[in-house]
C-alpha cells in the first residue's frame, strides 16, 4: 500500500479560484461540494456544484439535463392531437397549465373560437391545478426547512385535488383533459358538488397552514431576509411567477394578457416587496386563496353549452354520432389516422403557470405535425437565477432558497 | 458476595429493560409521529406493529457491514463504540425508585438472605456531575465519525454537531446548577429525597414549583439545551437530512448505524430521566397518597382497557376485532394487579418515575412533529446570546433567593 492521497486534495488543486485568491496569511481553502443529482433537497435530479468557504457558498453552478426527455423534439414526430399527452409530462406537477397553453397555441393557429363553458371549465381546472402545485411546493419547502408534518397536511389536500382530476379525466396526474378545440370529456355528473365541497373547505386549510408556520419564530428566522436577488437581475435573467411578484412587480399573464376569459374573473395579483424566501411563501399562500376564489366564481357562473368548439375537423366526434352518421365517421377516421392539419404559420401563447410564465411557440408548415414546438418554461427561466441567488449565502440557506424557487426538473429539461 | 450477585442481577435487569425500552421508544416515536402526520405508522409486523422493533434489529444485525475504502479505519470503527458507550454509561447512576426490601427466603438448599438495595446501579454522591461529564464525552463519537468518514457531508455534520453540543453544555450546566443550589446535593437520591412532601397539603415540593419562577425557567432552559444536546428537532442540524444527507453517520451502515441511532435514543432516555429527577420530583406522586394517587395507574389502565374494547367493537381494520380486546383484557388484568396494595407499594415509585420520563419523551416526539429546524448560525447565536445570559441571570437570582431565605 502506497500512501493514500487525501481525497480532498485533488478537488482543492483543480479549482482555479483557489489559486487566484490572494496569498495572504489567511487565504481560506475552498471546498467543492457536489449537491445532487441524488440529493434529498434538490427536488428531482438537479446537480449543483457548490464551492464553499466554510459554510458560505462562493460559487454555485447548476448542472441540468439529467431529466432531459427530448419532448420538444418528439413533438415534431407526432401529430398535433398527440402532442397533448406529451405536454402533460413537461411540468408534471401542473400538467393542466401545460395542456392549456398548448391548446391555446394550436387554437390560435387554427383561429378557433372556444365556447364559454369550455373556457370557464379550463379556468377552474387550471386554478385547481395551481392549488395542487402550490400545495406540493409548500409541503416540500417546509420539509426542507425541517417542518416535517406540513408535508403530510399539504398532501392530504393535494390528494383531494387529484381525486377531482381523476373524476374529470380518469387520470390523477397525466390528465390530457384540455385539448385543442375544447375539453376531452363532458364533465362528470356531480362535479359541482365534489368541487364545491373541496373548495369551500380549502381557505380554512390555508389558514391552518399559516397558523402552523407563521406563528413559529423558527420558520420566520429561517425564511426572512434569505434568498435575496435584485429586481434588475431577475428581469435580466427572465425570472417570472411568484418569485418576481414577491419583489413587488405584479407580473401575471392572467392580468397582463388575459386568456381563456380570465378578464371576467375578479381576483387580485398578490405582491410583496421584501424579495426573500418568506415573501415568496406569503405570495404563494395568498395566491392559493385567490385561486380558491376564482374556482368558486367559475363554478357559480359556469355557462351552459357545449364543451368543444364546433369544428368537426379538429374535435373528435361523439361516439353516438360516429356510429350513426357517415360524416362523423369520416372525420373520426381522418383525425385518428393522419390527424388534423393546421394552417401554415406561427403562434406564440403565454399562460401563467403556478411557477411563472409558460409559453409555447408553435410553427406549422400546414401538415398534421408541428414543424417546431418551442416551450418557454418557467422552471428553466427561474433556475438560471440560481447562481446569483446562492452566492454569498450559507449552505443551510441554499436549501431554503432552492425551495422558494419552486422548479420542476421535467419543466427545466423538457 | 451478595453485593456482587445483586449488582450483576441489577445490571442485567437494567440493561435488558433499557435496551428494550430503546427499541420500543423508536416504535412509539414512529407511531406518535405517524398519528400527528395523518398516517398510521408501522402495523405490518405483529399487531399494531408491535414486533417492528424486533424486525428492525434483525434487519440491522444481518445487513452487510460495508466499509468505504476512503475512511480512516481505526477512528471510523471506534466512533460508534464511543457514541454508544457514553450514551449507555449515565444510566448507571440514575435511580428509578426508592429502596427495595426483599425478605430472606429459603428455596430448598438455596438460602437467600434478606436484601436491601437501592433501585439504582450505583449511588455515587456526585451523580449529576458524573452525567454532565460523560455526556460531554459523547461529542467525541460524533466528531470522530464525521472526521474519519472522509466525506464532506459527514465532516460538516460532525463539525456542526461538536460545536453545537459543546455550546449547549454551558447553558445546560447552568440550568442544572440552579436547582442544585436549592437542593444542596449532587447525589440523585438526595435530590429526589429533597423534593418529597407537599406544600399547602397538595402542591408537591418538586423543584419546578419551588423558588418560583426561577426553577421553572431553569427547567425550560434545561429542556431546550437537552433537545440540542441530543440532536433532536429543532436542533437536529448534525443530521439535517435535507442539507447534509445524513450528516455524520452518512457513511455508516448496518449495526454501526444502529449504534449511533441507539446512542441518540439512549441520550433521550437519559435526559428525560435527569429532567424527571432534577425538576419533576423523581418518583414522588403529583398529589398525596391520601387523595388516592396510588390508584391513578389502575384508573389509567382501566380507561385504556375500555378504549381498547370500544375500538375492538368498531374495528378500523379486520384484525382489530381480535387484537384490541386482547389488549383490553391485558390492561384490565394489570389494573387489578396494580390495585393490590402489596404489589402497588414497591411498584408505585417506578410507575410514577417512568410516567414522568415517558411524558418528556412524548414531548420530544411531539416537538419533532411540529417544529422546523434552526439554521446553524442561528442555533449558535441562540445558545450564546439568548440562553447563556438568561441562564446566568437565573442562576444568580436563584443564588440570591437561597442566600436570603
Amino acid at each position: 500500500m502506497s500512501d493514500v492521497k487525501h481525497p480532498f486534495d485533488d478537488h482543492v488543486a483543480t479549482i482555479p479560484a483557489a489559486q487566484e485568491t490572494p496569498a495572504g496569511p489567511a487565504a481560506p481553502r475552498r471546498m467543492t461540494l457536489n449537491m445532487g443529482p441524488q440529493h434529498p433537497s434538490t427536488h428531482g435530479v438537479l446537480r449543483i456544484v457548490i464551492e464553499l468557504e466554510g459554510e458560505i457558498i462562493v460559487k454555485a453552478e447548476p448542472d441540468i439535463g439529467f431529466l432531459h426527455t427530448g419532448i420538444e423534439k418528439q413533438c415534431e414526430a407526432i401529430n398535433w392531437a398527440q402532442v397533448v399527452t406529451l405536454t402533460d409530462r413537461v411540468d408534471y406537477l401542473s400538467n393542466l397549465a401545460n395542456n392549456l397553453v398548448y391548446a391555446l397555441t394550436v387554437e390560435k393557429l387554427l383561429q378557433m373560437e372556444i365556447p364559454p363553458k369550455a373556457q370557464w371549465m379550463r379556468v377552474m381546472l387550471a386554478e385547481l391545478d395551481r392549488l395542487n402545485s402550490h400545495l406540493v411546493w409548500l409541503g416540500t419547502h417546509a420539509l426542507d426547512i425541517g417542518a416535517m408534518s406540513m408535508f403530510f397536511y399539504c398532501f392530504r389536500e393535494r390528494e383531494d385535488i387529484l381525486r377531482l382530476k381523476e373524476m374529470f379525466s380518469g387520470q390523477r396526474m397525466m390528465t390530457s383533459y384540455i385539448r385543442p378545440g375544447g375539453l376531452a370529456l363532458e364533465p362528470p355528473r356531480g362535479w359541482e358538488k365534489a368541487v364545491g365541497k373541496f373548495i369551500r373547505a380549502f381557505p380554512s386549510k390555508v389558514d391552518e397552514y399559516e397558523s402552523l408556520l407563521d406563528s413559529n419564530p423558527i420558520w420566520k428566522i429561517r425564511t426572512q431576509g434569505v434568498g435575496f436577488i435584485s429586481i434588475e437581475d431577475m428581469l435580466d435573467l427572465g425570472v417570472t411567477g411568484p418569485m418576481i411578484r414577491a419583489a413587488g412587480i405584479p407580473l401575471d399573464v392572467r392580468k397582463t394578457e388575459p386568456y381563456s376569459s380570465y378578464e371576467k374573473f375578479d381576483f387580485i395579483v398578490p405582491t410583496r416587496t421584501e424579495n426573500d424566501v418568506y415573501s415568496r411563501y406569503r405570495v404563494r399562500m395568498e395566491e392559493m386563496r385567490q385561486s380558491a376564489r376564482i374556482v368558486v366564481q367559475a363554478m357559480e357562473g359556469m355557462p351552459e353549452g357545449a364543451i368543444t368548439a364546433d369544428a368537426p375537423h379538429v374535435v373528435l366526434p361523439d361516439r353516438e354520432k360516429m356510429k350513426t352518421q357517415m360524416e362523423s365517421l369520416i372525420y373520426h377516421f381522418k383525425i385518428v389516422t393522419e390527424g388534423y392539419r393546421v394552417p401554415a404559420g406561427e403562434a406564440y401563447q403565454a399562460v401563467e403557470s403556478p411557477r411563472g410564465e409558460i409559453a409555447y411557440y408553435a410553427v406549422s408548415n400546414g401538415t398534421s405535425k408541428p414543424y417546431r414546438l418551442y416551450m418557454r418554461t418557467p422552471s428553466f427561466g427561474n433556475l438560471i437565477a440560481l447562481p446569483t441567488l446562492l452566492e454569498g449565502t450559507l449552505i443551510a440557506d441554499s436549501i431554503a432558497s432552492l425551495g422558494s424557487m419552486d422548479f420542476v426538473l421535467g419543466d427545466t429539461d423538457r | 458476595m451478595t453485593f456482587f450477585i445483586v449488582s450483576i442481577i441489577k445490571s442485567a435487569v437494567v440493561a435488558f429493560v433499557l435496551l428494550t425500552a430503546l427499541a420500543y421508544l423508536q416504535w412509539a416515536e414512529r407511531k406518535v409521529l405517524a398519528h400527528i402526520q395523518l398516517r398510521v405508522g408501522p402495523r405490518r409486523v405483529g399487531p399494531h406493529g408491535l414486533l417492528q422493533p424486533l424486525a428492525d434489529v434483525i434487519k440491522l444485525i444481518t445487513k452487510e457491514d460495508m466499509m468505504p475504502s476512503h475512511v480512516d479505519k481505526f477512528f471510523w470503527f471506534l466512533a460508534p463504540f464511543i457514541a454508544v458507550l457514553f450514551a449507555l454509561i449515565p444510566i448507571a447512576v440514575i435511580p428509578f425508585g426508592t429502596e427495595l426490601n426483599l425478605p430472606a427466603m429459603d428455596l430448598g438448599p438455596l438460602h437467600i438472605p434478606a436484601i436491601q438495595t437501592a433501585m439504582q446501579l450505583t449511588d455515587i454522591n456526585i451523580g449529576v456531575l458524573f452525567i454532565l461529564g460523560i455526556s460531554g464525552l459523547g461529542v467525541y463519537g460524533v466528531a470522530l465519525a464525521g472526521w474519519s468518514s472522509n466525506n464532506k457531508y459527514s465532516l460538516l455534520g460532525g463539525l456542526r454537531s461538536s460545536a453545537q453540543m459543546i455550546s449547549y453544555e454551558l447553558p445546560m450546566a447552568l440550568a442544572i446548577a440552579a436547582p442544585l443550589l436549592v437542593l444542596n446535593t449532587l447525589s440523585f437520591r438526595g435530590i429526589v429525597d429533597g423534593q418529597s412532601g407537599f406544600m399547602l397539603g397538595f402542591l408537591p415540593k418538586w423543584t419546578i414549583f419551588q423558588v418560583f419562577p426561577f426553577n421553572l425557567i431553569s427547567f425550560i432552559l434545561f429542556m431546550i439545551a437537552a433537545f440540542a444536546e441530543t440532536n433532536r428537532v429543532p436542533f437536529d442540524l448534525p443530521e439535517a437530512e435535507n442539507e447534509l444527507v445524513a450528516g455524520f453517520h452518512t457513511e455508516y451502515g448496518s449495526m454501526k448505524f444502529a449504534a449511533f441511532f441507539m446512542a441518540e435514543y439512549c441520550n433521550m432516555v437519559t435526559v428525560s430521566c435527569v429532567a424527571t429527577l432534577l425538576f419533576l420530583g423523581g418518583w414522588h406522586p403529583p398529589f398525596p397518597a391520601e387523595y388516592g394517587s396510588n390508584y391513578v395507574p389502575s384508573l389509567v389502565l382501566v380507561g385504556a382497557g375500555i378504549l381498547s374494547f370500544l375500538h375492538g367493537a368498531n374495528p378500523a381494520r379486520p384484525f382489530d376485532r381480535i387484537t384490541l380486546p386482547v389488549f383490553g383484557v391485558v390492561f384490565f388484568g394489570l389494573a387489578v394487579l396494580i390495585a393490590i396494595p402489596a404489589v402497588a407499594l414497591p411498584l408505585m415509585p417506578i410507575i410514577w418515575f417512568s410516567a414522568k420520563a415517558c411524558f418528556i419523551l412524548f414531548v420530544y416526539i411531539w416537538v419533532r412533529g411540529t417544529l422546523p429546524r434552526f439554521r446553524y448560525d442561528q442555533l449558535m447565536s441562540f445558545a450564546w446570546t439568548f440562553m447563556f445570559p438568561i441562564a446566568i441571570v437565573n442562576l444568580f437570582l436563584t443564588g440570591l433567593w437561597v442566600a436570603l431565605s
